[in-house]
């Protein structure tokens, strides 16, 4: 073995240990990230049925539920992120009241989808809207879209946020249905705080869960229906 | 160009204009550090009116822009010679209008850092990022288009050039148009006559902002202008202002006919406050009767110069009613139901529009205008009649 042949082997050596040094953190904070090697199943689809008739006037225990999970600010100034609320509806005819929980729907045909320029608005193969905040330029044009006015923007620096829930000054943010909790097999943290157990979660395309049971038993709407976009959240009693 | 003469720029109000705009749009770009530092929270920008007076600026600019090149599109396409001797400075204003309204538009977003996220991930779905394509192709085919007219060897393919930018400004104002048409859960929006009321109103804030700037040369260079020209591009200003009202009427009284739209209208047409004001005083009066008063009283000398201020005065009154008055009317989430919350479902929105979006507004006009004042200097864009 002469000379050139033991410096090509070091400069080998030295190479690879380089690469595995600069490589491992990479693995290792995936793993910290809780990051699932596999992609999420499109035969699910959750979704939530929301009784009225269980939801109190008054009680916001989802939203604050929501707010701690989510690291939100609580607050409920024209610039505060809300990715849930409490909306508080009176029949014009009949003066019946109701109360519900409004946020993302989960449309199947989200509306704020198709208008992102950027693909950062995108459906998870299992019914879920999200927002990706790294590809989000802070149009707003899903905001203008959205028939629910689920979406809100971040319009301060933030501090304090949870790992779990990276958000950003200058992108649009709205409910995730909790998915770093769904990746986990939890439930939504409004779902696990509502005492009145107004609030139901499954999966809608198994036949077998609760939730399609009650949905085919029962009669639910989807909010503004008519347009078509398929809600994977329904309400009963409105 | 060759045959063109010299300009002689001996107005010392041109240099103070130049200086004082770029003051502007300095004071624009601190408006964008600032929004950049402290986010938009220094807006009057919130989750309810989530655009605001900077998209007001922004697609004032970009229609006009679209607009201004039917001054071209008559001489090259139509082959009207008092028009075509008016294509290249018609050209050079509508890329100056695009670039200070795509400015705007860019540096109002969230994070304008990542503009080159924008530029590499295309939604073929989003409105949005057809616009994309579309402002960059309008800005490559009027440089095309002014260089057939700029260089004698390719004069010739003067004429396709034209009708290849002819057909692309119809496309992008539809553009423009179907950002809002396609927003179907929104009153105030999702109408399918929006992109050509959008086309007719870039014909008349277009044909508009030509005047003045028309206006502006020659006074500096001293020139007087040809009283029958006037009298032309009078009249078809005046065809222009007639057809975007009529189409702004249709679109109102189309939303009056649904019973179910019958509240917003009352909204922005009668109870909305400032939005009715703007748009009866600030529209129909000030953007539309008096110039066409001005443009069609008999028997006295037309001020096509006052008109043509008051159409984009009348301009922004109608953006800014369109825009904001849009988003401030509640969304009707629950038809038929009374709704509240603490995310004002249920209420007018109110919006304030803060110093700083003047500034970055005012920044964009000020972009379009050095980008004009330069370029008819350096490249002699005089008409020559």
């Amino acid at each position: 073995m002469n000379i050139n042949d033991l410096r090509r082997r070091n400069f080998l050596k030295t190479s690879i240990g380089t690469a595995a040094v600069a490589i491992a953190p990479g693995f290792l904070l995936f793993d910290i990230a809780h990051g699932k090697a596999q992609a999420v199943s499109g035969k699910v689809r959750w979704g939530m049925l929301i009784d009225t008739a269980q939801c109190q006037e008054g009680c916001s225990d989802c939203v604050t539920a929501c707010n701690k999970e989510n690291g939100l600010s609580g607050g409920t100034s024209a610039t505060d992120s809300q990715w849930i609320r409490k909306v508080e509806i009176k029949d014009i005819s009949s003066g019946r009241k109701v109360s519900l929980p409004m946020m993302c729907q989960h449309c199947e045909h989200p509306p704020c989808v198709d208008v992102c320029p950027t693909n950062a608005s995108f459906k998870r193969a299992d019914g879920i809207v999200l927002v990706d905040r790294h590809r989000c330029i802070g149009c707003r044009y899903c905001m203008m879209a959205c028939p629910y006015k689920a979406r809100s923007f971040v319009h301060e620096p933030l501090t304090d946020q949870n790992p779990d829930v990276p958000r950003g000054k200058g992108t649009v943010e709205s409910c995730t249905l909790c998915v770093h909790r769904i990746d986990k097999g939890q439930q939504p943290a409004c779902v696990e705080s509502c005492t009145n157990k107004a609030i139901l979660f499954g999966d809608l395309n198994n036949p077998d869960s609760e939730i399609a049971k009650k949905i085919r038993t029962v009669a639910s709407v989807q909010v503004r229906a008519s347009l078509g976009l398929n809600t994977g959240v329904r309400y009963q009693g409105i | 160009m060759s045959g063109y003469s010299p300009l002689y720029l001996r107005s010392r109000l041109y240099y103070v204009l130049l200086a004082a705009s770029g003051l502007v749009a300095l004071a624009g770009m601190f408006a964008v550090y600032l929004m950049e530092h402290h986010g938009h929270i220094i807006t009057g920008m919130n989750n309810q009116v989530v655009w605001g007076l900077p998209h007001v600026f922004a697609i004032f600019l970009i229609v006009a822009a679209s607009g201004v090149l039917n001054v071209a599109s008559i001489g090259s396409v139509f082959g009207k010679a008092m028009y075509k001797a008016r294509a290249p400075m018609a050209s050079l204003l509508s890329v100056a209008m695009l670039a200070g309204g795509l400015a705007v538009l860019m540096l109002d977003l969230g994070r304008p850092d990542r503009l080159i996220v924008a530029a590499t991930n295309i939604n073929l779905t989003s409105v949005f990022a057809w616009n994309v394509v579309l402002y960059t192709g309008m800005f490559s085919l009027i440089v095309i288009y002014l260089w057939t007219m700029m260089e004698r060897r390719m004069n010739g393919w003067n004429k396709p050039a034209g009708l290849a930018v002819f057909v692309w400004r119809f496309i992008l104002t539809t553009g423009t148009g179907l950002i809002f048409a396609f927003l179907t859960a929104r009153q105030a929006y999702g109408s399918a006559i929006l992109p050509p009321m959008f086309i007719v109103l870039s014909f008349a804030w277009g044909l508009a902002v030509f005047h003045l700037v028309q206006a502006a040369t020659y006074a500096w260079n001293e020139r007087q202008h040809d009283p029958a020209v006037i009298e032309r591009t009078k009249h078809l200003l005046g065809i222009f202002v007639i057809g975007s009202l009529y189409l702004v009427a249709v679109y109102h009284l189309t939303n009056l006919y649904f019973a179910q739209q019958v509240g917003f209208v009352r909204f922005i047409l009668i109870e909305g406050g400032i939005y009715p004001a703007l748009f009866w005083l600030g529209y129909i009066v000030v953007g539309n009767l008096v110039p066409l008063g001005l443009i069609y009283w008999p028997g006295r000398k037309t001020n096509c110069v006052a008109a043509s201020v008051l159409v984009i005065v009348g301009a922004f009154a109608l953006l800014y009613v369109f825009i904001i008055g849009g988003q401030a009317y509640p969304l009707d989430i629950f038809p038929g139901f009374a709704a509240s919350s603490s995310f004002g479902d249920g209420q007018i929105a109110s919006y304030s529009p803060s110093i700083y979006e003047f500034l970055l507004g005012f920044g964009g006009l000020a972009i379009a205008f050095i980008l004009t004042a330069v370029g008819v200097h350096i490249f002699n864009f005089m008409p020559q009649d």
